[in-house]
């Protein structure tokens, strides 16, 4: 298990664009050389409400895209959902206001060494780490299947620069407003058969992940998943971020989803456990 | 005369020991230091003081275990950690091989546990003191804080002592919880404390109004940050009133070396810096020079000088 993030650090970053998408908004920031450093299924934390804020805490934010160099120096892309108070005040930003950024952080989706068929499988705004992931994929040679689920069609995010990085593209809403009706796992196990997949991607609700994981592993394939789970800190300090995870020696220990996530292996991770510790956790004995 | 020439005094005290830096972490705060260490040489640092260790491996509590309140947050991580022989075998030594001066915080559910720990840290070699947390408000037993029980305070930290011999300086952090703290305070420190530190989270809770449940799966939760600072200014105030001699290890929502200094005033021989670490990973390099600042301007040629001063106004 990992314990440090060798590469973050905290530095002010300006807002250089700030656009409304559907039920989204994309945000560029121009972060120097901490954009070099940012690896699919990393993730910022930023402060938010400006000095004296009764927010104390940062939000955290998976990173849609990186770019070491251009016009503003190096770049980092975020999709913001304004669902709290939080993310409405960054939304709310203007070009040109700073914001104090700390990234890259956590674990970051791991590559095949050979060409391999990737599926990945994005909730909501949880498809914005993988349209990167996706330009990484492409450029080792492999082909690359995306599936994009939403309650309704304004909730998906699917940019027209994202789409030219896959080799298919499948949209679900549940409202059948967009695509096909239902949830993405209802297409998941035809796009593996039709596609040959030998490993899945995915970020999301956990509800979803713990669906996908169920499929993956009934296929017998890899899944690495980008878990969600509170935090306060980003860092790996606070120990809130935790969630039952199987060691390499199969021992089941709450583990930091930001700092050993949030990229895991889905086939360790103790799904449904909210709100209760599984059986037989270490240091468990209640 | 100008002072600017002279050297400021940042040192602080605790037993026989001296501190360089009034800037601490917070228990539970810090992780292992090996996370906050890629932002700060842990070196700036008065001391680490790590999380509480129990003697054996705890898993803590289920998830969610943190709510965000106004200017504050709820936690309640329930003591997770790999038990004391893993910390010494792992944690103690990469501290010490980094220069960080630590602190150990022990955490125990019977009074023979504390006594085992005290006896585990007796011979260890690098550490600069003990925090005995008798104040943790994420147990399942409420009946288990001993800081909420002046005869269980003393028991505890007569074991401590006992057990640690006369070497490493005690503190004990105590809950502000309770009706009378000063009481407890003059326990623990005729029980042997030579230090003292205020204050722990205050138990609260938070309820979602849409799923009807509260936010935290183990219901209460600790709070923290700067909702709590006032709390902690008035418990330092009162106990240092009470015993000048003893120092206070001061915490409770500072941010700013404006807070810190508050809490100096107030009676505090140093700062642990908490849930600002969370919120920001270089707060106490920030914090530590922000309080230098305030103390120059004002004329104090060390942080020793303006301890308590406002008992004398």
């Amino acid at each position: 298990m990992s314990s440090i993030n060798r590469h973050a650090e905290q530095r002010s970053a300006e807002i250089i664009s700030n656009k409304k998408i559907g039920a989204y908004h994309h945000m560029v920031f121009a972060a120097g050389d901490m954009a070099a450093h940012c690896r699919p299924g990393n993730f910022v934390a930023i402060s938010v409400g400006g000095t004296g804020s009764s927010m104390i805490l940062r939000r955290a934010f998976a990173i849609y895209r990186a770019s070491d160099r251009g016009q503003y120096g190096g770049t980092i892309e975020l999709v913001v959902a304004p669902h709290g108070q939080g993310s409405r005040w960054l939304t709310g930003l203007e070009i040109h206001d700073v914001v104090n950024i700390v990234g890259p952080l956590g674990t970051s989706f791991g590559i095949p060494t050979e060409p391999a068929s990737a599926l990945l499988v994005g909730g909501g705004y949880g498809s914005a780490p993988l349209f990167g992931l996706a330009e990484v994929l492409k450029e080792r040679g492999c082909r690359v299947d995306m599936v994009l689920g939403a309650s309704s069609a304004g909730k998906i995010y699917a940019p027209l620069e994202g789409k030219r990085s896959v080799n298919s593209l499948t949209i679900t809403t549940e409202d059948g407003g967009a695509g096909v009706k239902g949830r993405v796992t209802q297409v998941i196990p035809g796009l593996i058969e039709k596609h040959g997949s030998e490993i899945i991607y995915s970020c999301g609700p956990m509800a979803m992940l713990a669906a996908i994981e169920e499929i993956s592993s009934k296929e017998g394939l890899l899944h690495q998943c980008a878990v969600e789970e509170a935090m306060a800190c980003g860092i790996g300090i606070c120990m809130t971020c935790v969630l039952p995870v199987k060691d390499s020696s199969g021992v089941i220990k709450m583990t930091r989803s930001c700092i050993d996530g949030p990229v895991m292996d889905g086939s360790k991770v103790i799904w449904d456990s909210s709100r209760k510790i599984p059986e037989g956790t270490w240091g468990f004995n209640g | 005369m100008d002072n600017q020439f002279q050297a400021f005094d940042s040192r602080c005290k605790f037993g026989g020991k001296y501190f360089p830096s009034p800037i601490f972490t917070a228990s539970g705060c810090a992780g292992s230091g090996k996370e906050l260490s890629q932002f700060f040489d842990l070196d700036e640092l008065g001391a680490v003081v790590t999380k509480s260790i129990s003697v054996k491996p705890r898993s803590g509590r289920a998830t969610p275990r943190m709510a965000e309140t106004p200017s504050g947050m709820l936690n309640s991580i329930g003591l997770q950690g790999p038990g004391i022989d893993q910390f010494l075998a792992e944690d103690i030594p990469w501290l010490i091989a980094n220069n960080a001066r630590v602190i150990v915080s022990i955490s125990g559910e019977t009074i023979e546990e504390y006594s085992s720990l005290a006896r585990k840290l007796r011979g260890v070699a690098g550490i600069s003191g003990i925090e005995v947390n008798i104040s943790c408000p994420n147990v399942e037993n409420r009946g288990m804080v001993f800081a909420c029980d002046p005869v269980a305070s003393r028991s505890v930290v007569e074991s401590v002592r006992r057990n640690v011999g006369g070497e490493l300086p005690i503190i004990v952090k105590l809950s502000p919880d309770v009706t009378d703290i000063v009481s407890i305070a003059g326990e623990v420190i005729s029980a042997g404390a030579d230090g003292l530190a205020l204050i722990n989270t205050l138990l609260g809770m938070a309820i979602d109004i849409d799923a009807m449940r509260p936010k935290l799966a183990g219901k209460t939760g600790g709070l923290s940050g700067p909702a709590i600072r006032p709390v902690a200014v008035r418990a330092i105030y009162q106990v240092h009133a009470a015993f000048k001699n003893t120092p206070i290890l001061g915490m409770g929502g500072v941010t700013s070396g404006r807070d810190a200094l508050e809490l100096i005033m107030a009676g505090a021989s140093a700062i642990s810096v908490g849930t600002a670490n969370f919120g920001d990973p270089t707060a106490v390099t920030r914090i530590k020079k922000e309080l230098i600042e305030l103390l120059k301007e004002r004329k104090f040629s060390s942080v020793a000088a303006a301890v308590g001063v406002a008992h004398e106004k």
